[in-house]
């Protein structure tokens, strides 16, 4: 076998070198103090967990996704987080009583065993807010603005916005009765759009003419506005919930024009992302240069019932990483300024030196018998003596 | 601005007619055109020329917004993070196993030689065939004859490579065409160009 270079990374993992770092953090700081802003308090839930709670409410693509280990203490198999959205389910539902709205937010590295096909990293630092126990639009559209904020003040510009609604497909697949291997095959076509295989499985269902046609249709219905009246009448036969549903989706865009006129905003009534765990309005925002989302969201009611208190959910997610290289261009580099200071033992200079590093400086001080100086180490001003004081001077050729 | 991606040959030629029904005629042509992103009559439509299998990763990527793929290339690909709206009934051909005309059926453990890998294994896996699949660039006709494979997977048009060298096809896997494939946050910003565009395609297969 062949000596494997010692410097290099696992796939899909990164390092993160001091400028990036930097932009990085300045970055999260200021989100975190927008959902702090917005009364969405912090949590930090463990890295690794029992399997069994990573797993709540997901399908077996999170199974995949999930790093795994035995722990010793109880035999048990852990898991390290693929997805921190159950963690924070968990202490709503367990550890924060009361019958009110609770607003959760978290920032941490998450781990996937198999990388995004597209963005190939498999340790994102997933962001996001969580807002339980309200069942209704107004929360939909309060975590929706709050993502709009959070792309907004990343520095994303151009955002889409795309909304659908999980419950339109399930109450089809209830409708017509399907068995659940017919509806993982409908599911995965309906992902791809793909009409002429849908076409070829429709037939063989055992539902009426009409439930197939509404089937054929829903890849077809996404689009501007305009597509949920035509939704409407489409899928009038699928009974009311179908239509509240197609209401909720209506209600929320009229309210978000209100706020946001000048947003794109698009309809997608096959979109299925996080469908297993979704129970009703999902949504999920673009921007161009990027080929898939860049934060997405959804309402995921009840998933906290197993931890012991069934409450409504709703909350979106996104990767800071892939936030901060977006924002790049458009961020100045608040890089501060370096102070040289030299490698002398004398009181007064160390008072000085802190003084300085009190006030918010950088101060980097020589090491004794150190050759680079201070242009080397990227410093723009040093310390030095000016007759009997210590004070700033600019660095001079 | 949208961006289409084609690959060079059957494909290309047989998407011609119906891009040109849709007002998308490329000012160069490829075959003497060394450019890799072609300019077309509509001022809003480009169209890069690349390989066959290079198509999904393209589109899946948002390099291009849409793409002409076969469904073959898309099978082996792993099509999840794409749209594919439209079979454009173009470059069509079957997906088949093929070997030595008097070889017997098979059973038991088989070796295959193909390009198509994973579509392969999910193929004889359905079966319940345990397969060893051994992957080969290309004149896969001659694994079988040389002793390298029991079999072979590969597109079969009209078969005379397969007679010429002895072989036969055995069992068709699917039918094979090229597929029009859309890229999914392409679909949703530039929703109006891009459904215009399908649409249009709809209209001139319909015709046909």
């Amino acid at each position: 076998m062949l000596q494997r270079n010692p410097w290099l990374l696992p796939d899909g993992f990164e390092e993160i070198l001091p400028v990036d770092a930097r932009r990085l953090e300045q970055l999260r700081a200021r989100l975190l103090k927008v959902f702090s802003c917005w009364g969405y308090e912090l949590v930090i839930p463990p890295m690794i967990d029992f399997l069994q709670t990573l797993l709540i409410g997901a399908g077996h693509d999170l199974d995949l996704q999930t790093f795994k280990l035995t722990d010793q203490v109880s035999g048990e198999l852990l898991g390290i987080r693929a997805d921190m959205t159950p963690q924070v389910a968990r202490i709503d539902a367990h550890h924060l009583s009361g019958d009110r709205p609770n607003r959760l937010s978290y920032v941490g590295t998450v781990l996937h065993s198999v990388g995004d096909p597209l963005e190939k990293t498999r340790s994102p630092m997933q962001i996001g807010a969580e807002l339980y126990g309200h069942q209704g639009i107004e929360s939909d559209i309060e975590i929706i603005q709050l993502m709009l904020e959070i792309l907004a003040v990343s520095g994303l510009q151009e955002v889409h916005l795309d909304l659908g609604h999980v419950s339109i497909y399930r109450e089809l697949a209830k409708f017509a009765e399907l068995s659940e291997r017919q509806e993982t095959q409908l599911f995965d076509v309906l992902q791809r759009k793909a009409r002429p295989e849908l076409a070829q499985i429709v037939t063989n269902y055992s539902c009426k003419q009409e439930v197939k046609e509404l089937f054929l249709k829903l890849p077809e219905l996404n689009g501007g506005i305009d597509i949920l009246s035509k939704a409407k009448d489409c899928l009038a036969i699928a009974g009311d919930k179908v239509q509240k549903s197609l209401f909720e989706l209506q209600q929320i865009a009229e309210k978000l024009v209100v706020n946001y006129p000048l947003l794109p905003i698009s309809f997608d009534m096959a979109e299925l992302r996080g469908y297993r765990y979704h129970t009703g309005v999902v949504f999920s925002a673009f921007v161009p240069t990027v080929g898939k989302e860049v934060a997405r969201g959804g309402r995921y009611d009840n998933i906290g019932s197993v931890f012991g208190r069934a409450r409504a959910a709703t909350g979106f997610s996104s990767d800071l990483k892939l936030l901060s290289s977006l924002s790049q261009n458009m961020c100045p580099d608040e890089q501060q300024e370096k102070i040289f200071a030299p490698a002398l033992d004398d009181p007064e200079l160390t008072e000085f030196i802190k003084e300085l590093r009190a006030e918010g400086n950088i101060v980097i001080q020589q090491l004794l018998g150190q050759t680079a100086d201070a242009k080397l180490m990227q410093c723009t001003k040093k310390i030095e003596k000016n007759g009997q004081f210590w004070q700033i001077a600019s660095l001079t050729e | 601005m949208l961006t289409i991606a084609v690959s060079k040959g059957r494909i290309f030629e047989e998407a011609l007619p119906l891009l040109a029904e849709a007002g998308i005629q490329p000012t160069d042509d490829p075959k003497t055109s060394r450019k890799l992103i072609l300019d077309t009559t509509r001022d809003d439509v480009k169209l890069v020329i690349i390989r066959a299998t290079d198509v999904p990763t393209f589109v899946e990527y948002g390099a291009a917004d849409l793409g002409i793929a076969g469904k073959d290339v898309l099978l082996e690909h792993g099509a999840e993070s794409l749209y594919e709206p439209l079979d454009l009934k173009i470059a069509g051909c079957r997906l088949m196993t093929a070997t030595h005309k008097d070889k017997p059926e098979i059973s038991g453990r088989v070796r295959v030689a193909t390009k198509y890998v994973k579509t392969a294994r999910l193929y004889f896996a359905s079966k319940g065939i345990q397969a060893e699949i051994i992957k080969l660039y290309g004149s896969m006709e001659l694994a079988p004859l040389v002793g390298l494979a029991d079999c072979i997977v590969d597109l079969v048009d009209t078969g005379n490579t397969l007679k010429a060298n002895g072989l036969e096809p055995r069992e068709l896997i699917t039918e094979i065409s090229s597929r029009l494939v859309v890229n999914k946050a392409a679909m949703k910003m530039k929703h109006q160009a891009i459904q215009t565009l399908i649409n249009q395609f709809e209209i001139t297969l319909a015709k046909r």
